[in-house]
């Protein structure tokens, strides 16, 4: 594979070696020197149009460990403001020699437009309301190492018959569009719950139920990813009020209590506490949030080892 | 200049010569020896095909297309004459910027060019530019329209039919509830819009509009010329006022007769185009208006842009096509071939429908002696693949390049001149 840009680009083989290398990749971040000389004299250009501390925080680690020279540029605003395209902006800098773009940016698409003009890999590191891949394979790394933690000794990862619950702005979310797709490759069950005014047009053809009854999808659910809901959703008038919206999708405490054993609690980041996540749910002890922060590098130094570790690139 | 085009056939089957003289039809008999011919046997001479919807860019971004480079892609397309829509910079909305342009396509025209007036000043949807003076100019305009924008004030909008009533204007509306499809909607609003992860545009954003304008032109008494019909509610709406007699007339592009959603799926912003790309029920519907009549002309929206303005992310990028070239083809392949229309019902649609709308002397007329030399000559069954380099425009958006389509336009005649010959 020459390009990571949608979840969808990836065969289950992929996907799973993508986490069983990253698990190696976690036991490296456990030891003092956490260096490995895989990506030495690689270039990797994180490029953000749109702020994001923990992605690119995530990504630069990613490719430091992997002795990679990675540059960060913020990109924000800078294309159309300064009356330069997106494509010359990123033409530009492929001709520095560039091995590897990260690409982040608002609008949807980009990353896949941005593939077709460079001679450099791409990593799409979200586009607007498209798609978050490796979102979606560190959601998959934390979901599956809890699976493992409460026993299941499943080698292929686990989620086959497992009940996966996403919750909230679905509308607007990437990170679901990523998730749906990579586990529709992972045999995890995703159940989309939202109301109405924040479901895709078209969802029903996305293959997984969907309701705006999260007590019922919550109480077989083995895994609850609630999305974030942005502040100014409110004023496109999706919802009445932020007391409402919990009210019918937050995570709150009684809901927490009414989880089944086992069941873990994944968010994305960053969250609203109070809005679709309470704090008591948002600190539990199945609450895989800072699992996920934490597989977020190690999936993004697999997932850089994957299409860069090679001459060809590994995932051909 | 005179010129014998023998053998060819009309579009009612009829075969005949045609004599050009002094830019008019004329008795072939008075044909002297020896005068230059064109050799029309297999081709339909047709009369010269008009569009009352064309983006020609000048001035002000004459880097994406002129007078001179947009006419010559509608000569190679087989039109005699265009209608350039307003929202040039600055805005066509006076008479003196009407004159202008009026007088650039009597200079540089490779056609006809027949000027659009705004209907609100700057296009702001605010107040009525002034309607009856750009009427009154040199240019005589009589079809006005905020194309690219949405006359979506009600009151304006009432008052712009009844104003123009008094010179039998029409007020040509580009039908898009801003609220319903804000600035950001670039996509059908489908399956594909939630797929791409791209703000979507439903049909009802463009029918409720269109229910809300042949009310008020029925209110009015007044003419009202909807743009770029690309929905099948669209449709329903406008039958259900042609059959209450109201004054409406109704337009489809060559690109809402062909091309559907699934082609943004890429996120190629050639194929970015407002009203969007629909999906194959409203291609349908459209298609099926056009062969009944409930959508009376094609007009090409041809709308030509630099490169650099579709090398953005595709809700940035700026949204047209290009369509003067590849019209014909493309109405003759998916409503001729298909069987859905015949030629008279084509040349309806194509030249004589919009003439009347426009009501531009001269232009859609049929092909008989003492008429002006307003033809084109059409090989029906010509093929080619459409190369986006090989075109006359300057711009090089078109979404027709790679596709296998009629290539029929032999030769352009507009009044008595060659202005192509392949």
């Amino acid at each position: 594979m020459r390009h990571l840009l949608s979840a969808a680009d990836l065969t289950l083989a992929e996907a799973t070696s993508i986490l069983d290398v990253a698990a190696e990749m976690a036991d490296v971040q456990r030891r003092p020197v956490k260096k490995l000389p895989t990506l030495r004299g690689r270039t990797i250009v994180n490029i953000f149009f749109e702020d994001s501390t923990r992605t690119r925080t995530s990504f630069e680690i990613a490719g430091k460990w992997l002795s990679a020279d990675t540059i960060n540029v913020s990109a924000k605003g800078s294309s159309v403001s300064k009356g330069e395209s997106l494509r010359d902006t990123m033409l530009t800098l492929d001709a520095m020699g560039v091995d590897c773009f990260v690409i982040r940016h608002a609008s949807s698409g980009a990353a896949d437009q941005v593939a077709s003009w460079v001679r450099a890999q791409v990593v799409n590191a979200g586009d607007g309301q498209h798609e978050h891949p490796t979102q979606a394979l560190l959601d998959a790394y934390a979901m599956r190492a809890h699976f493992r933690k409460i026993g299941s000794t499943d080698t292929s990862g686990g989620f086959a018959g497992k009940k996966i619950a996403i919750v909230g702005d679905l509308l607007h979310s990437r990170v679901v569009r990523s998730n749906v797709l990579l586990q529709r490759t992972l045999g995890g069950e995703v159940t989309l719950v939202a109301p109405p005014t924040l479901l895709p047009t078209g969802v029903e053809t996305w293959g997984c139920p969907v309701t705006s009854d999260f007590d019922e999808a919550l109480a077989d659910a083995d895994i609850v990813m609630m999305l974030r809901v942005q502040r100014e959703r409110m004023a496109g008038g999706f919802f009445p009020t932020e007391r409402e919206y919990a009210e019918a999708y937050g995570l709150t405490e009684e809901r927490l209590a009414a989880l089944k054993p086992g069941a873990a609690i994944c968010h994305p980041g960053p969250m609203n506490r109070g809005v679709e996540i309470s704090s008591a749910a948002a600190d539990a002890a199945n609450s895989l949030v800072l699992e996920q922060v934490a597989a977020g590098v190690a999936v993004r130094m697999s997932v850089l080892y994957h299409l860069l570790g090679s001459n060809e690139g590994a995932m051909k | 200049m005179s010129l014998l085009i023998t053998g060819a056939t009309l579009a009612d089957g009829t075969r005949g010569d045609l004599y050009v003289a002094d830019g008019r039809l004329a008795d072939p008999a008075s044909a002297p020896a020896g005068v230059e011919r064109i050799d029309a046997d297999g081709l339909l001479a047709l009369p010269g095909l008009v569009d009352l919807h064309t983006h020609l860019r000048q001035p002000g971004r004459e880097d994406a297309e002129t007078v001179a480079s947009g006419t010559a892609a509608a000569a190679r397309g087989g039109y005699t004459c265009v209608h350039a829509m307003a929202n040039t910079n600055p805005v066509t909305d006076t008479a003196e910027a009407a004159e202008y342009i009026h007088s650039l396509g009597g200079s540089d025209g490779h056609c006809e060019v027949r000027v659009v007036g705004a209907v609100t000043k700057g296009l702001a949807g605010e107040e009525l530019a002034e309607l009856g003076l750009m009427h009154a100019s040199a240019a005589g305009v009589t079809v006005f329209s905020d194309d690219g924008r949405c006359v979506d004030d009600s009151l304006l909008m009432r008052r712009a039919l009844s104003y123009v009533k008094a010179f039998d204007g029409v007020v040509a509306q580009h039908s898009q509830d801003p609220r319903l499809a804000g600035p950001g909607a670039c996509c059908h609003e489908s399956e594909w819009s939630g797929r791409l992860g791209l703000p979507g545009w439903p049909a009802q954003a463009e029918s409720v509009i269109v229910a809300r304008d042949v009310q008020l032109a029925e209110l009015t008494d007044s003419r009202v010329h909807v743009c770029h019909v690309s929905t099948a509610e669209s449709v329903d709406v406008v039958r259900w006022a042609k059959k209450r007699g109201i004054k409406v007339t109704a337009e489809a592009t060559p690109h809402h007769l062909l091309l559907d959603t699934p082609l943004v799926a890429g996120y190629d912003t050639t194929f970015k185009v407002n009203p969007p790309l629909r999906t194959s029920e409203h291609l349908a519907a459209v298609r099926e208006a056009l062969a009944d009549g409930t959508i009376d002309i094609v007009g090409t929206d041809h709308a030509p842009h630099a490169r650099q303005d579709k090398d953005h992310p595709f809700d940035v990028a700026l949204p047209g096509m290009l369509g003067l070239e590849q019209a014909l083809a493309v109405v003759i392949d998916v409503m001729v071939n298909s069987g859905r229309m015949d030629w008279p019902t084509l040349v309806e649609r194509m030249s004589h429908a919009p003439a009347r709308i426009g009501k531009v002397a001269g232009q859609g007329r049929p092909l008989a002696v003492g008429e002006p030399a307003n033809l084109v000559l059409v090989d029906p069954s010509a093929r080619a693949t459409v190369d986006r380099d090989a075109s006359r425009s300057r711009a090089r958006n078109n979404p027709y390049h790679g596709l296998d389509l009629p290539d029929p336009v032999v030769a352009t005649i507009w009044n008595g001149r060659v202005t192509y010959q392949r």
